[in-house]
């Protein structure tokens, strides 16, 4: 830095840090925004310029008009596949956290039940759905226990790895002050496994509305469902494209809203203390 | 009775403070087959400042941990004044690194050790914010550890491993990863707080300087297998400061306690020919 006349002024190479910081940050929004309106435009325009039919690839301004006119029957399926999804994100939670802190307890516990847990993250949820159907009557349950399997596994084995994860002097401290068992958890390696825990929900969220759409696909086939997904179903077996889109549509933007609240959620937890939610300063 | 004349005959210094902790043939072997102790006889007497000296690997904290009860020896015996182990709740202990809850506040993590026994929040508020008072940080309490600089998460781990007026302060290297600055005012606070209480300290450090300025005794330790080498008395009468820290007798007694630790260092210099 030199000072000239009294004032401050920067280096080259520290304005074109700066420069660069502010475009960064500019670009940030409007590029994904700008490419995202192009698209739709492109889209737009193949439709017209090609002369696509309405069934094969409506208009975006068609899928709109859409959601506005079905908009009763499309978001009366978007609850039924909203409560499913946090139904199952909700008993994800509890069972993956429960197992946890089960698996936490003891290294034999954890390896003798691991290996189910894995199975069954690892079977295509697809292929257990008959099975579900044949042992399982509710519909509600059936679905529910579909997208729990679905969204389970990140949840225990984040909150496992975070659990298993404390400082070995922090542990010392606790048994030099004689903690209990139940101290130790609460007070100890439950906040540790926090930031863990806040990553798999992430991903489960996610995963929760996935099992719950691939769920209903499976049970719509047999015209047992009413959620988005046998909407989607239905336009298509009508060749009623633009419900299609719209239903899909309106699936995509839970999902981002579900990953939007629930990376709130994690930043609001970890803000004060966690590395992952702290911003760089230099 | 009988039983702590010879500890005191051992420690090799008349003092008529009593002796808290008594050393016995300790020993120390790991699963790994590493010797970490050998026959250690040591006496720590009611209101020492004592420190344990020497290079790496000379299992000055696996002492420590021994003395905490967070290890047990192989052989020999820790007799505590009283016959079997101290009561845990009487030892504080300090780690190397600041060792707090990263998620908590500085007020919460003070407050741990007494949570953990039962007390409310409500009830030890007034332990918490005399102990941070001591410590010189107040105005902190809501602060987490992360907004803090290195020394003063040190300040808020000795907080929290006195709050429960322990008898025993165990410190691990507290200060070896701290800029001198900011280690020589610790040392200070530190003794100013040992001064005030006189508490029994064992102070575990490889700084020649800090444990002469600090401790009314120096157990110089060698390594492979980790032993007492000898022992030295610093005389020096306290209260110290950094009028202590420039006089010509610290000097002195730093060469001194020096010589010691070379000899020491020296004694195991041999067996660097077999071992590597």
């Amino acid at each position: 830095m030199t000072v000239i006349d009294g004032t401050l002024k920067l280096d080259p190479e520290e304005a074109r840090r700066v420069r660069q910081e502010r475009l960064e940050r500019i670009g940030r929004w409007v590029l994904p925004l700008a490419i995202m309106i192009l698209a739709i435009w492109l889209w737009d325009r193949i439709c017209v310029w090609n002369e696509i039919p309405q069934y094969i690839l409506p208009r975006p301004g068609v899928v709109l008009s859409t959601l506005d006119n079905d908009a009763g029957l499309l978001f009366s399926s978007l609850l039924v596949t909203l409560r499913i999804t946090f139904l199952s994100l909700l008993l994800a939670v509890v069972g993956g956290v429960g197992l946890a802190v089960l698996f936490a307890q003891s290294k034999w516990v954890e390896m003798s039940f691991f290996p189910f847990a894995i199975v069954l993250q690892v079977t295509p949820i697809v292929a257990i759905f008959p099975l579900i159907n044949i042992y399982v009557d509710n519909q509600t349950t059936k679905l529910l226990l579909c997208a729990w399997i679905v969204a389970f596994f990140p949840i225990l084995s984040n909150t496992t790895l975070g659990l298993n994860s404390v400082d070995r002097n922090l542990r010392d401290l606790f048994k030099l002050n004689g903690a209990t068992r139940w101290q130790q958890l609460r007070y100890l390696r439950l906040p540790a496994a926090m930031p863990y825990f806040l990553g798999g929900l992430k991903i489960a969220g996610g995963l929760s509305l996935i099992g719950a759409v691939v769920a209903e696909f499976v049970a719509g086939a047999t015209g047992q469902s009413s959620g988005l997904a046998s909407r989607i179903i239905e336009a298509g077996y009508r060749l009623n494209a633009p419900r299609l889109f719209a239903a899909l549509f309106l699936i995509s933007l839970t999902g981002i809203l579900i990953f939007l609240v629930l990376s709130l959620i994690s930043h609001l937890i970890l803000r004060r203390w966690h590395e992952s939610a702290l911003k760089q300063e230099r | 009775m009988i039983r702590e004349q010879v500890a005191q005959a051992t420690a090799g210094i008349s003092n008529a403070a009593p002796a808290l902790l008594a050393l016995r043939g300790v020993g120390k072997v790991f699963s790994n087959g590493v010797t970490a102790l050998s026959d250690v006889d040591l006496t720590i007497r009611e209101g020492d400042f004592l420190s344990l000296l020497g290079p790496s690997g000379c299992g000055k904290s696996t002492a420590l941990r021994l003395i905490a009860g967070l290890s047990t020896p192989t052989s020999g015996v820790l007799d505590w004044r009283g016959g079997g182990s101290l009561d845990r709740s009487n030892i504080g202990f300090v780690f190397q690194e600041p060792t707090l809850l990263p998620w908590a506040s500085v007020f919460d993590n003070v407050w741990l050790p007494l949570r953990l026994k039962g007390i409310s929040r409500a009830k030890a508020a007034p332990a918490i914010t005399e102990m941070l008072a001591r410590v010189h940080l107040t105005g902190f309490e809501n602060a987490v550890p992360r907004e803090l600089s290195g020394g003063m998460k040190m300040r808020v781990s000795i907080a929290r491993a006195m709050v429960t007026k322990p008898r025993v302060l165990l410190m691990d290297e507290p200060f070896a990863a701290l800029d001198e600055i900011t280690r020589f005012k610790l040392n200070n606070d530190l003794l100013e707080l040992w001064q005030e209480e006189r508490f029994t300290v064992v102070f575990v450090t490889h700084s020649v300087f800090e444990s002469v300025f600090l401790s009314n005794r120096v157990v110089v330790m060698a390594a492979r297998p980790g032993r007492v080498f000898d022992e030295l008395a610093i005389e020096a009468s306290y209260p110290r400061d950094e009028a202590f820290r420039t006089s010509p007798d610290y000097a002195a007694l730093c060469r001194q306690a020096s010589d010691v630790l070379v000899n020491a260092i020296n004694s195991t210099a041999g067996s660097h020919h077999d071992g590597h």
